[in-house]
């Protein structure tokens, strides 16, 4: 049984780190935006999805007119990216304006609700669309990346390597905006106190619409790796992985960027591990579907122990 | 045209009537002070210059421009600096991160170092704790450090919410000194104080509020010698 966990292990680390730049990559507009709000944007989901179905459109469009073939795969993918993050930024953007704003001040399960109506109103719009045009509400896009490097017992997609490149560089990215320049730190002054920040002349709804843009971004890029990655996708891809990545974030501690990274790592390398290693080690009593109540148990093990997340603040300080 | 004038103001929080028509003047270059007992509504004026507090009636006007529908950001980078009440650090911030953030509008890196040498002039105890989290000083480097921020704007009018409050009598007297600096170099300061002895001994006039109302008004070393003020706020 040992020997051939260790044997697996290698490929469950690949597939596993794979996945969790899936989840951290999301987990952080979640809790970018619990952050400065400490709303839980149930539409993130729906953004990642947005994103995936935005960015696979724009492949299949280049491919119909025929360019794809003629133009380099890295210049194809960085643009499909820029469309992608543009846009469902300026989703993020747009929902935040139309459906969060003028419940600011609302009883806070009031703005949660409108959340879940923005996601029934994006899966629907978009099932509309890819019905539409494709006559199928389930998709399969253009792969860029399709080769796989054998490495012995270890198979790797190329396009592994493009999400992990894409993913850490998007996350290195973040973390060095939030805190090395001035938008950052304003950030993070409205996410620790919005009335003193506005008395420092930060104009604070420019500030969060800037968190939405960015954590909607980073969602978009993330639904286009995915797409990439995983081939087929439909308009329901974004609420059980947008709920794993929120589950990340809170794993992390929701509202720190660090601890949302480290999350989802955390969650896809246990989900791939459960999936692979659990019908061995239980001697096929509990098989691979059970990989989601695995990831859940370990959340629910965490939290009791510390109910703040993994680096979040035990107590909000008082000032 | 005085510096600062509110007419008439009238706030209310929920159905509570915090202002009942607060009329003052500030002309550039006082120190004017305004006392009064708990929830009297210091606090509240301040609040309501800065449209932390929403002016439901009356006009605020600062360099003959009205304010009163501003929203709080543009109120302040017109030059107006607020040190409020509890100081409200960002306390997961660094100093330095504090100091920066004090002077957000300033895009020129070079100046933002400068006003920061100069805040170190007043508070060389900041300095030390340049890189440490605001949250691990102690209560008056947090109040000096809520004066600093509010500093590295240059304001050309301070709003100050009670700095006293919970300082040691010497820390208290080091930022009455600095209070005092500031005003000699220009800056108008409007001051809310409990300690109304400390307050009036710095302004030149004062204000007295009551239950949302002005009481009355006089210059400072008239009102120290008044003896109902005396009776009532410097027992």
């Amino acid at each position: 049984m040992i020997p051939q966990l260790l044997h697996s292990l290698p490929q469950v680390l690949v597939d596993g780190v794979t996945l969790g730049a899936v989840y951290a990559t999301v987990a952080l507009g979640y809790t970018m935006v619990y952050g400065i709000l400490e709303l839980i944007n149930f539409a993130h989901g729906e953004i990642f999805m947005s994103g995936a179905f935005i960015g696979t459109a724009i492949l299949i469009g280049l491919n119909s007119a025929g360019w794809l073939g003629h133009l380099p795969k890295l210049l194809v993918l960085l643009l499909t990216l820029a469309v992608a993050m543009g846009l469902t930024g300026l989703l993020g953007m747009g929902i935040e304006r139309v459906a969060y704003r003028p419940l600011r001040n609302a009883p806070r399960l009031i703005p949660l609700i409108s959340a879940i109506g923005v996601s029934f109103v994006l899966q629907d719009v978009v099932r509309f669309i890819a019905e539409w045009r494709t006559g199928n509400y389930i998709v399969t896009g253009v792969t860029l990346y399709g080769a796989e490097l054998n490495l012995g017992s270890l198979t790797v997609k190329t396009n592994t390597l493009i999400v992990l490149g894409a993913a850490v560089l998007m996350m290195a990215g973040l973390d060095l905006f939030v805190r090395r320049t001035r938008w950052g730190t304003a950030m993070r002054a409205v996410a620790q106190d919005k009335d003193t920040a506005a008395l420092m002349s930060i104009n604070v709804n420019r500030v969060i619409a800037l968190t939405f843009f960015m954590g909607s971004a980073l969602g978009g890029a993330t639904g286009v790796l995915f797409a990439q990655q995983y081939g087929t996708i439909d308009p329901y891809i974004g609420f059980i992985l947008g709920l794993k990545a929120f589950t990340a974030a809170v794993l992390g501690g929701i509202g720190n960027i660090r601890g949302a990274m480290f999350g989802g790592f955390v969650l896809g390398i246990l989900e791939m591990f459960a999936s692979a290693e659990l019908g061995p080690l239980t001697g096929g009593v509990l098989g691979a579907e059970y990989k989601d109540v695995f990831a859940f148990l370990i959340l629910i093990a965490v939290l009791l122990f510390k109910p703040e997340g993994l680096f979040g603040q035990a107590v909000k300080e008082k000032v | 045209m005085s510096f600062l004038v509110l007419e008439d103001v009238h706030v209310y929080y929920g159905g509570v009537h915090a202002l009942k028509g607060i009329s003052l003047t500030v002309e550039e270059g006082e120190i004017v002070t305004l006392i009064g007992a708990n929830g009297a509504g210091k606090t509240t004026t301040l609040r309501a210059i800065c449209a932390q507090a929403r002016v439901r009636q009356g006009r605020i006007t600062y360099r003959g421009r009205d304010i009163t529908h501003l929203p709080t950001h543009e109120v302040v980078s017109l030059g107006i600096g607020h040190v409020p009440e509890g100081r409200r650090i960002f306390s997961r911030l660094t100093v330095k991160e504090n100091l920066e953030i004090g002077a957000f509008s300033v895009r020129d890196r070079s100046l933002v170092k400068r006003r920061q040498e100069q805040v170190f002039e007043s508070f060389p105890r900041l300095k030390e704790r340049l890189h440490q989290k605001a949250g691990t000083l102690s209560g008056g480097e947090q109040q000096m450090l809520a004066i600093g921020r509010a500093l590295m704007s240059e304001p050309a009018l301070l709003l100050l919410d009670e700095p006293s409050m919970g300082l040691a009598p010497v820390v208290v007297e080091q930022i009455f000194d600095i209070l005092k600096e500031l005003n000699e170099r220009g800056t108008t300061l409007l001051l809310v104080e409990q300690n109304a002895f400390q307050a009036l001994s710095l302004a030149r006039r004062g204000y007295v509020i009551q239950n949302g109302e002005i009481l009355m008004t006089d210059h400072a070393h008239t009102l120290l010698e008044n003896e109902d003020v005396k009776a009532a706020y410097l027992a």
